[in-house]
């Protein structure tokens, strides 16, 4: 027994905003959507594992200072989930904005002011977080 | 030139008439829980990002100074913004178990067809976690409110 419907399912074209090209020569969307549900899967052990371990685990966000931090960077483990979890949330994070910018706005100098505005914030974000990581000193206190 | 050329073949069979459905074809994201998981994931997904900028900045303290890093961590100890941190973890939480919903939806054949009972599967699995998650969270915020410690 089938479930499907004889009949197949028009479905109008999402995202087909008067005045915008609507198609590129390009995969790019494709690829985003693609890296969307692949980081999406890693975020998910990343994350859940980091907000587990800091919140929850053995005294939660109490226990939480400099040493503590000093000692699990001092592992390259830690040091690398860190880094991971950095990369793809950012980047995770500025792709669903990005998109939602591309929804929202109807202007294309809102749209382009918006996405400068991500694209910049994004990119000190990620060479802060990553020259923290690398270059943290546990000995400094 | 000739008129009479051969007439287009008469059409005897009605085109396939949908059968009168209440619920048109194509409807995953308009309505109910399909609409509005899409509308929580959306505003899920900026909150949590949004954070996440002001967490980077945060943890950047380290290479400052042990001093100025645990100024700033203490703010997280406050049972107020402790609150808001069960908060965000709700709305994490939320996001990646709705996510792993989506890539079902995407890449499982039948996924959109049990999209809503994953929806319901997924709250559920949001609830139990979430209980004894923003017990343990908020244990030390409590005992620090009522006097225990």
């Amino acid at each position: 027994m089938s479930m499907h419907s004889p009949i197949p399912p028009v479905i109008e074209a999402p995202r087909s905003a008067p005045g915008r090209p609507r198609r590129s020569r390009t995969n790019t969307e494709l690829y985003a959507w693609l890296f969307m549900r692949i980081s999406g899967v890693i975020l998910v052990v990343l994350v859940l594992g980091h907000l587990f371990i800091m919140n929850i685990l053995d005294g939660g966000v109490q226990r939480i200072n400099w040493a503590f931090v000093a000692g699990r960077w001092a592992s390259p483990f830690w040091q690398v989930w860190d880094l991971l979890m950095l990369w793809l949330a950012m980047i995770h994070g500025t792709n669903g904005l990005r998109t939602i910018i591309n929804d929202y706005t109807r202007k294309d100098g809102t749209r382009v002011a918006l996405k400068g505005l991500l694209y910049t914030a994004t990119t000190i974000t990620i060479a802060l977080g990553t020259l923290v990581i690398f270059t943290f000193d546990p000995t400094l206190n | 030139m000739s008129t009479d050329a051969p007439a287009a073949p008469a059409q005897t069979t009605p085109p396939p008439v949908a059968k009168k459905s209440r619920k048109p074809a194509g409807t995953l994201y308009r309505g109910r829980e399909g609409m509005w998981s899409w509308v929580a994931h959306r505003i899920t997904g900026v909150l949590t990002f949004f954070f996440l900028f002001a967490h980077v900045l945060d943890t950047a303290l380290v290479r400052v100074s042990p001093e100025s890093y645990d100024k700033v961590i203490d703010t997280y100890k406050n049972p107020f913004v402790n609150l808001m941190e069960i908060g965000l973890v709700g709305a994490v939480l939320f996001h990646a178990l709705n996510g792993l919903r989506i890539i079902a939806i995407d890449f499982w054949s039948k996924g959109p067809r049990l999209q809503r009972q994953m929806l319901w599967t997924i709250v559920t699995v949001w609830v139990v976690v979430m209980v004894p998650g923003a017990f343990f969270m908020f244990k030390h915020s409590f005992e620090l409110i009522f006097g225990s410690k």
